[in-house]
């Protein structure tokens, strides 16, 4: 089976003003379907960097990178919005939820910018809260809400356009020990549910509920294992 | 994005920061309201114009020396001398006339009664006051035997009468023009103003009386003809060309030595000024729209920035250049097109005032109104394009991380 994300010698570059900063030197790293995969390194290590290549929120300089069967290079900024707004739900460290805008208005974004078929925004957004647990939460704003159910509204949002693929970057760390394990309990049940999770953070108790951890340092991938439970 | 949920976000981001929007808005308020009530001022004074004109008679003809002067061109009155008493009573066999006046003018200080008051003397026929439609109020016109003999008498307006006779009755009386001197036989009915004149400021003289003894001239300034009708005017307006050309003796192809004016002619020439001026207000305010515009397209450019965390996430689900784009562009539209509403209701309000309270004549002109609302929507796409672009184009990564 062509597995969903298939990295191959994928590099970026940054300059920034004088000093250029080899982000990543030739990744290569295939993520199959239903894989909880765990991205572990230190600040700089370059895993943002691939977070957001994965994410299509960047282009490689070099190296091919395809998801879901589609390559990614050479497509315009409105391929990769579309790529981003269909195949992927975004969890970030912050939440990012839009600010005076209720959980339910914040879980309908996505749909809003999906072309095709139109569906009842109300009703996929609502089942997408009622399964990350925040049914009775609807009409608060993000302001109303705890940061464990902020970040979960961020959950019914990245899933609310049915993408194959989750990717969490650091979806913890604003949160308290309990409330990340009820956090990442959530993606458990999701990467059951059949989503590709792909988890992006710096702490090994995090990187521990994956099924799959890979160690980057200095724009390269070190070490890429199984977890065994 | 659908535009349904585009003015329905644009909306909510406009009510989030409502003194902010208002302000915004408020270029564009006074910029359409300014507009709106400058133009229906101006119209207002057009209509006022040729309400005078109209007032002044609708079947009137003015004869004067000189060719048809050019539009726009300088006018030298009396320049050019052609027009006699003569072709006043060649003119006066044009059927469908109902009176014909020649007019004299001569300005003087009339002294007599309690002091002394500069004025203008007309010299004119009886049937001066058939075709301005003027009435005596005391006293006798002078008659067509005082005309042929260059009678020294006068019948003179109520300023007049106020500046000199004030408190008796002047008919009777004697006044002094230059060293002439003249009695009054009569008093005109009070007119008012029109167009700024004073009607009543008048000394009405025999029009021998002026030519002979005051100018020493054998030509007049100009032949006033009222028609039987509006309707017949064209007609005696052609027969009067005729008939002046005759006593000219013009041959065929040679132009006119005179000219003679309607009504219609004479509305042309007063509302050109105002047309103008109208014009110029117009444009002046058509300018505070623009500079509303910038201030919308400051305000957006605030708003992208304060908004980029926000344009990121709309980024990161999925939103495209062009949804952004729209976003912002709407909004910025919403913003004008709103304040353009509110700037419409607004000067509805001010033409009243201008009208009711201020005094001066102004009308609403409806085309004036759907013109600057259109213009409104285009401050707003124009001013709102460089912002909302600059949102569009926005790197995603950066934006999300922005604080």
């Amino acid at each position: 089976m062509e597995p969903l994300i298939k990295l191959s010698s994928i590099t970026k570059t940054y300059h920034m003003g004088d000093v250029t900063v080899n982000a990543l030197r030739g990744v290569d790293v295939s993520i199959d379907e239903g894989e909880f995969v765990a991205v572990m390194g230190a600040s700089g290590s370059g895993k943002s960097s691939l977070m957001n290549v994965i994410g299509c929120l960047d282009v490689p300089d070099s190296g091919s990178y395809v998801l879901d069967g589609r390559e990614i290079r050479g497509l315009r900024r409105s391929g990769l919005a579309e790529l981003r707004n269909t195949k992927i739900g975004f969890v970030f460290q912050n939440f990012s939820l839009l600010a005076r805008t209720t959980a339910l208005e914040n879980v309908e974004l996505p749909m809003h910018y999906r072309h095709g078929p139109k569906v009842d925004y109300r009703a996929a957004a609502k089942s997408a809260l009622v399964k990350v647990g925040l049914g009775q939460r609807m009409d608060h704003m993000p302001n109303q809400l705890s940061g464990g159910q902020q970040q979960r509204v961020a959950i019914a949002r990245a899933i609310v356009n049915d993408p194959p693929l989750i990717l969490a970057d650091e979806p913890t760390g604003a949160l308290d020990t309990h409330t990340s394990d009820e956090v990442m309990q959530l993606f458990i049940d999701l990467n059951k549910s059949g989503k590709t999770i792909v988890l992006v953070t710096h702490e090994p108790d995090i990187a521990a509920f994956a099924k799959r951890l890979i160690k980057m340092r200095d724009g390269e991938i070190i070490s890429d294992e199984a977890i065994i439970k | 994005m659908r535009v349904s949920g585009l003015i329905k976000t644009a909306g909510k981001s406009i009510l989030r920061n409502r003194v902010r929007s208002l302000l915004t808005m408020l270029g564009i308020i006074i910029g359409v309201a300014s507009v709106i009530v400058m133009v229906g001022i101006g119209e207002g004074a057009q209509q006022q114009i040729r309400r005078q004109i109209e007032a002044m008679g609708t079947n009137i003809l003015t004869i004067r020396p000189g060719p048809v002067p050019t539009r726009g061109g300088v006018r030298m009155p009396g320049l050019r001398r052609t027009l006699t008493l003569d072709d006043v009573e060649r003119l006066r066999s044009i059927p469908d006339i109902l009176a014909v006046s020649p007019v004299s003018r001569a300005s003087g200080r009339v002294v007599g009664g309690s002091g002394n008051w500069q004025t203008t003397a007309l010299g004119v026929t009886p049937d001066y006051l058939i075709v301005r439609d003027w009435e005596l109020e005391d006293g006798v016109m002078f008659t067509e035997q005082e005309i042929r003999g260059a009678a020294k008498v006068a019948v003179i307006g109520r300023t007049v009468v106020k500046e000199l006779f004030a408190g008796y009755d002047p008919v009777g009386a004697s006044i002094r023009i230059g060293t002439m001197p003249i009695k009054i036989i009569g008093v005109l009915r009070e007119r008012g103003e029109n167009m700024g004149d004073d009607q009543d400021d008048v000394v009405l003289l025999p029009v021998t009386t002026v030519m002979q003894r005051m100018s020493g001239t054998r030509f007049v300034d100009q032949i006033m003809i009222s028609a039987v009708s509006m309707e017949a005017i064209a007609e005696v307006q052609a027969e009067a060309e005729e008939v002046l050309r005759a006593s000219h003796r013009l041959s065929p192809g040679v132009e006119s030595d005179f000219n003679i004016r309607n009504q219609s002619d004479m509305m042309e020439r007063a509302t050109e000024t105002s047309r103008t001026m109208t014009m110029l207000l117009g444009a002046i305010a058509g300018i505070s729209l623009i500079v509303g515009g910038i201030g919308i397209m400051n305000i957006m450019l605030v708003s992208v920035t304060e908004r980029t965390r926000e344009i990121g996430i709309r980024m990161a689900v999925g939103a495209r250049e062009g949804d952004i784009l729209m976003q912002f562009l709407i909004e910025s539209i919403v913003l004008s097109v709103v304040g353009g509403i509110i700037g419409a209701v607004m000067s509805l309000g001010l033409i009243w005032v201008m009208n009711d309270i201020v005094g001066l004549p102004s009308v609403l002109v409806p085309a004036t109104m759907l013109m600057s609302l259109l213009f409104s929507g285009v401050v707003g796409v124009f001013f709102g394009f460089y912002p909302a672009r600059k949102a569009a184009r926005l790197n995603p990564i950066q934006a999300l991380r922005f604080e």
